[in-house]
Parts: C-alpha cells; structure tokens; sequence
C-alpha cells in the first residue's frame, strides 16, 4: 500500500541524510522525499512516500520517530488529506503542436511560463496521478525534459501537524 | 570562563565523572592529548589497536551502570574504531565516543587523514555530532552523555575538528538538557499493564523471558521478584545471562539457536509470554512462521517501540523504562486478589521437568582428551560461579554461555548482536579496571584470540591480570560446526595452521603462559591461575577438535526443531 508520510524535522545539517540512510539501510521503499523549512525555520517538514505492507510502513514510522532529530511523524494517508506534486516539462512546440500542447496544457490547467520558437515549459501542479495523465495524453516525442518535485501533503481540516 | 576547546572537553568529561578513558592518539587530537597530560581526574587507558579502546570502554559501560568513553584520532583512528562502535550499537551499549576531525577549513577537500566521520559512523551509532564552533562543544557532550544512555542505550560520537580545540570559548556546563525531538519514554501505558497482569494472572502455562533490557536498566530484582510471584519458568536470552540467577530451580536455561531443550519448548508452548526487555532475535525464535504456529499471547515490554512487533507480533505492548514498568506489574499483582492457577501451574511444571530429564547439556567426558564444555564447567567451580567472564565469538562463547551458571547481572560479557571475533582481551580491559580485584576470566578460541591479541600489552602495562582460557581447537570451530553439518564436512579455510605457541607468546608479553593438554591437569591449572592474583595467566587448553555446540537449532528451522546431540545428525 501507498503510504504518505510527514516528518517534522530538526533543521540541521545531516538531518536528511540520516532519513534517506534510515530507508536504504533497512530496504524501505522510498518513492519520492520532499523537504524544506517551515514558517519556524528551525523545522524542515519532509513528506515520504513510500510503499509497503503494514507492517513495513509501522516499523518506518517507528524507525523514523526513533531518529534524535525527529519531532513528530504522521501518516498522513490513515485519514483525509490533499497532496500536490508540481511539474515542469519542457516539450517541443512547433506548428500545429503549438496549438495543441496549449489546449491540453489548459485542460489541466497548466500554465506555460517559457516561451521560445520552439518550446513551451508547461507548469503543472497536482496530485500524482493527474500529472501522469498530463505526461500520456501529450505525444510522447515532443517531451524533451521533465522535472517533478515529489509530492507533499497536508492533512484536511482540523488535522494538523506542529510542534 | 574563557577555556580552549580542549580544554573544556577534558572539563566535560571530568564532570560527566570520567574515570576512564580508552584511547590512541593522532594528529587531530595532540591538543586534546596535551590537555590530558595536564590533569589527573581523568585517566587514560593508552591501547593498541583502536577497535580495542572501543571494546574496552563498551566493557566498562556493561559491567557498571556508566557511560564508556573512548578517544581516537581522525581518518583511520576512527575508521578502526568502526567495528567496536558497531559492536556496543548492536548490543545497545551506552558510550561516547570522541574523534578528532581534520581542521574545519580542510573539511571536504581529502585532507590528510580526514574521513566522513558522521557518515561513516551514522549507521551504527544512537546519534553523532559534528562540532563546529568551541562555544558548542559542552553542551554538546552533555546531549552526548544524556542520549547515550537515556532511552534504549547506544553509543553516541562527538567529532570535532582541530582548530575548535585551540579556538576559545566561554565555558560553562549545562546541568541539564531538554530536546523537544527526544523525550524517553519512562512510564508504561496503565491500561496496558493492567491487561497484561491480568494476562499473566489467568494464564495456565506463563513463561518469563528476558533479555539484555533487564541488564541495561538494572531491574534483576524486579524481574526476579515477577517470576517467584508468578511461579512461572524464565529463560534469558544471551544477553540477558545473569538477569536472573542461572541456578534458581525457576531458570529453565538460555534460549534460541543453542538454547536448552526445554527453554525452547516453553518458549513455543506456553500460553501466555512476557517478554521483558528481550527483542525476539532471530537467533532467539528461530522460523517466525512456525514460532507463530501455536496461539498464545504475547505480553512485550520495551523502551524501544521499533522494537515491538517487528518479528513477532504481540498482543499487549508495553513501552516504557522497564524498572517502572515491573514495579507497576508488581503493584498490581500484589494489590490483586486473584492468585496463579497453582493446578494449572503444577501441570505446567510436570511438563517442563519432563523436558529438562532430557538433559540436554550433557556430554561424553573423556580421560583423554579436554572436553571444551568440562572446562567450563570447572571454570564455574573454581570461582565459585563469581567471576566476571568476557567471551569471544565462536562455539567457545556458546559453551561459556550454556555451562557458566550467571547468578548476577553484569557479571557475562560478549557480543551478541554483531559477534564481533577479538572483543574478549579489550573486554577483559574493561572490566578489570571498572572492578579491580576481582576476578576477571576471558573464554576465548585460538581464531578470537589472534584479533586483539596485541593488547596482551596493554594489560602487561597496566597490570590487568586476566584469566585468559583459550578452548584451542585448531579450528574456526564455529564455521567448521556449520561445514560439518550443512556443507558436507568440507571445511573451507576453518583450520587455524601456523598457530603461534600462545604460552610462549604470553611469556613474550611479560605475562604467564600454560599449556594443558589433560583433562586431569585442568582444575589444577585454573587454580593455580587464580592463586596468581597479579598475574595474567594466558592458559591455552588444548581441547577436542571437533566437538560441537548442542542443542542446535538450524537456520530455517523452528525453535523445537533441536538437534540434541551427533547421534540426531
Ligand atoms: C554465535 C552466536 C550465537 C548466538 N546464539 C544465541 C542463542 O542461542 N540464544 C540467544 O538468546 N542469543 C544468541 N545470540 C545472540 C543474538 O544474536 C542476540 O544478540 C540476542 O539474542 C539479543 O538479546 P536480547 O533479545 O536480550 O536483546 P538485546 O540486544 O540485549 O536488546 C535489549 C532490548 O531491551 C530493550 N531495552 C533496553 N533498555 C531498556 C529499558 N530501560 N527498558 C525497557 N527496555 C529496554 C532494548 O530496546 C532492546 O530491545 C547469538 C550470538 C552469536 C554471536
Ligand atoms: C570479526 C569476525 N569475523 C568472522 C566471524 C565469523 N565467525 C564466527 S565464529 C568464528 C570462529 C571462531 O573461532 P575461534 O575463536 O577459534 O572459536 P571456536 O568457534 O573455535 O570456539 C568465525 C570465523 C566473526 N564472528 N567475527
Ligand atoms: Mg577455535
């Protein structure tokens, strides 16, 4: 199972390196990592996604929570939660493309912040899944790069994460 | 006060009420050699090897209830002292470490000895610094000391580069120390307990089992007090020997890998387990499939919430600092006014002498040859069952382990979780000097032996007169078991050849040597190596070649699946 998890973390040198060391050395999934300071910049809030049995994602969490820096984790996706990854993909736009890629890009309502001759870099933002249909419903040989920041999250309403 | 680093680390220590320190000096850290020169609170204990400096500040920390501390340079320094660091992480063993680090400016350019000593040790450490200004570095050690033996214990390293020694800083140690990220669990859930007691109160066939925590948090009599109280069976694991006294009708021996027959049945057969600061090892429970094969519940007590559920999964967790977790259960239990089911209890007990009548200890005594486990045995007799004993890794640590009866805690030293070959001499350091006096015993194998046997002169300089009994069997006896049995008696690079004349090399060393090749000549051979008081006594007793160490359970198999003896094979 696909699990989001949120860390708040001491915002010190070293920090990440000890969550990223944590997922290689046991063997967890790790499938993107997140991480930046929060309004208190002496936090960083990293949001993990990860997968595996429940038994795997109890021991993360444990593992995680076991770190000196670690403040506080939660798995966000026990409950309701919204998550947004953001996209840039730059895709060449020639012709007839140009026209297209716009139309798509504003089905999805992805915005283009770069404009040449020849390409257009598309802003996309969204949950993991509306990006993926994003990146299949363009033809695949106008994609020239692709750059995704992996997902953060947030729980919905009065669940609420800090100190 | 206006203090160099240096010297506020040696004030730091001093404080922390360092005795010893265990170290090998190097560039990186001359200042803070120099400042040690110029103090006498803090002694320190100059070894041969780094890892040893490891291994005998590990030791200190396990046979008192303080923090080792040890003392090495930057770049191999550290890197030798890996192993030793590794060794008390997997053992959960409180320590602090402090390393000299390259100058802060040559960090990250390949400086001459400079390595990534955070990222190299980050994995086998509880936690580790990098100090990057002076006016850091006491509050640091305090953090270092605090962590390393709050919570579940663990070594935690210090590194600090050489201009923050020479640099000066206002100096002032901290009486206390709050992290909001770490906060120990002391008190354990009283709902939970409350289940638990009740548990226990209503089993029919209750087992103890109990392991390193009880050493680590000092609560033998807590535990001792559970067992009498519940009349129920108690195992320890290998680390938790001497948790309660080996010879107590109630102990039913250690479990696992090579544990006593009826330790193992209990374990898979009784309807409620209680397992008190025991980690269910995958050397202790053998297949979790097959040891999940019969239902009963399982009570788990544990500071460390990863350690709960991770093989095993259990009914009731407690987590929580074990003395007061016991003391609760005992309260309870006393308050209570249920009492154990004495037929039911009876029963359990006919059972379990039945498996104990198998006497899965014994052994063909021979006239000839030494038999390993008859050392042992007079090892025991001869001290009175009172000594400190350090082991090494092999099948001489497993038959020091099944036939030295521990009666008290801290009394058995060795490494469980890494198995780390060459810990037994730096143990022994380690030991001898928190309890001078008394005697200290290291079991060891000719293989061991050969890892740290440089610290023959370490002891030699500061006069610790270890026992030292060596099982030689000329083998890797340990590997050449698993040949034996699994690999068709093809034993691939298991015979020691070449073995030095270890008595003699004692003797090289200023120490006493012994050769004993008769079973006859061994009890008076122990003797007369107790009788030397101040001498260390290397004593090498030539013994059978190709005993093995029964009960076996093989890999893969479950934990009643015991092979008793060759005649199983
Ligand atoms: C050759 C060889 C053979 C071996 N064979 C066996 C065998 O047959 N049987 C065997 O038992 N072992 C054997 N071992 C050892 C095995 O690998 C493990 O090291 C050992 O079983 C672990 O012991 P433990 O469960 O007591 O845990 P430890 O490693 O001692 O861990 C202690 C536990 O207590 C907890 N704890 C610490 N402090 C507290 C506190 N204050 N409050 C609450 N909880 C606390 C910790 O979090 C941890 O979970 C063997 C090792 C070797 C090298
Ligand atoms: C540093 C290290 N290397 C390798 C091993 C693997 N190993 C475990 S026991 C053993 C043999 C030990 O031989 P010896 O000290 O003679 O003891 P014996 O088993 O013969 O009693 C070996 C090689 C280990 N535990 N530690
Ligand atoms: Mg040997």
């Amino acid at each position: 199972m696909r699990h989001v998890i949120s860390v708040l973390i001491e915002n010190e040198a070293g920090a990440l390196s000890r969550v990223s060391g944590l997922f290689s050395a046991r063997g967890y999934n790790i499938e993107s990592l997140t991480v930046a300071p929060t309004e208190d910049v002496s936090l960083s809030r990293m949001t993990i996604i990860s997968t595996g049995s429940d038994d795997i994602i109890e021991q993360i969490t444990k593992q995680l929570n076991k770190l000196i820096e670690v403040v506080k984790v939660v798995d966000l996706s026990e409950a309701a939660h919204v998550e947004r990854e953001l996209m840039l993909i730059k895709v060449r736009a020639t012709g007839k493309d140009r026209e297209e890629l716009k139309r798509v890009a504003d089905i999805f309502r992805g915005r283009i912040i770069d404009v040449t001759d020849s390409t257009y870099v598309i802003e996309l933002t969204g949950n993991t899944t509306k990006l993926d249909s994003f990146v299949g419903a363009i033809d695949a040989s106008l994609i020239l790069e692709t750059v995704r920041t992996g997902v953060c999250g947030i729980g919905r309403g009065d669940r609420i994460l800090r100190l | 006060m206006l203090l160099t680093g240096a010297e506020i680390v040696v004030r730091c220590l001093a404080e922390e009420k360092v005795e010893y320190v265990f170290g090998y000096p190097g560039g990186a850290v001359l200042y803070l050699y120099d400042e040690l020169f110029k103090q006498d609170a803090v002694r320190h204990v100059l070894v041969r090897h780094e890892q040893a400096a490891l291994h005998a500040a590990d030791a200190y920390s396990r046979s008192t209830d303080r923090v080792g501390v040890a003392l090495v340079t930057s770049g191999p320094g550290v890197t030798n002292a890996i192993t030793g660091i590794a060794t008390a992480y997997m053992d959960s063993i409180p320590m602090v470490i402090i390393s000299g680090q390259v100058p802060t400016a040559a960090i990250g350019q390949d400086a001459f000895q400079e390595c990534d000593t955070v990222g190299i040790t980050r994995p086998c450490v509880k936690h580790n610094f990098l100090v990057k200004d002076a006016k850091d570095i006491a509050s640091t050690i305090k953090k270092a000391f605090y962590i390393a033996k709050t919570g579940r214990p663990g070594p935690v390293l210090v590194d600090i580069p050489k201009d923050i020694t020479i640099a000066k800083a206002e100096y002032e140690y901290p009486k206390s120390v709050t992290m909001r990220s770490y906060n120990p669990i002391i008190k354990g859930h009283q709902g939970q307990i409350k289940k638990a007691v009740q548990l226990l109160l209503d089993a029919k066939r209750p087992m103890i089992y109990a392991g390193g925590g009880v050493i680590l948090s000092d609560c033998s009599e807590q535990l001792t007090k559970l067992v009498r109280t519940l009349g129920a069976p108690c195992t320890n694991t290998l680390m938790g020997l001497g948790a309660y006294p080996a010879t107590d009708r109630q102990f039913v021996g250690m479990l696992g890998m090579h544990g006593n027959y009826e330790a193992n049945m209990a374990m898979q057969y009784c309807d409620v387990l209680i397992a008190v600061g025991a980690r269910f090892d995958d050397r202790v429970i053998g297949n979790p499939a097959d040891f999940a094969r019969i239902a009963r519940k399982i009570i788990h007590i544990d500071i460390d919430p990863s350690s709960i559920s991770k093989r095993v999964k259990v009914d009731v967790p407690i987590v929580g600092n074990l003395p007061d977790v016991l003391d609760d259960i005992l309260r309870l239990l006393d308050g209570s006014a249920d009492r154990p089911d004495q037929e039911a209890l009876g029963e359990w007990w006919k059972q379990i002498e039945e498996w104990r009548r198998r006497d899965c200890l014994k052994y063909k005594q021979s006239d000839e040859i030494i038999k390993p486990q008859f050392v042992i045995e007079k090892l025991w007799e001869v001290t009175k069952g009172d000594a400190f004993v350090t082991s090494d890794v092999g099948q001489h640590q497993m038959w020091a382990a099944q036939y030295y009866k521990f009666d008290k805690p801290r009394r058995w030293l060795n490494s469980g979780g890494l198995g780390t070959m060459g810990v037994g001499i730096p143990y022994g350091i380690g030991v001898q000097l928190a309890h001078p006096g008394s005697p200290v015993a290291v079991v060891t194998g000719e293989g061991s032996v050969q890892m740290n046997i440089q610290e023959l002169s370490t002891c030699k300089q500061y006069r610790i007169p270890l026992k030292i009994c060596s099982l030689n069997n000329r083998y890797l006896g340990m590997v050449r078991q698993w040949q034996e049995i699994i690999h068709g008696n093809r034993y691939s690079e298991s015979y020691m050849d070449s073995l030095p004349d270890f008595p003699k090399l004692a003797e090289a060393y200023g120490h006493v040597g012994m050769r004993i090749e008769k079973p006859g000549d061994v009890e008076g051979a122990l003797r007369e190596a107790f009788k030397r008081k101040n001498d260390l006594v290397f004593l090498d007793f030539q013994v059978d070649q190709t005993e093995n160490v029964y009960p076996m359970v093989m890999g893969g198999k479950g934990l009643t699946d015991m092979i008793l003896s060759s005649e199983d094979l």
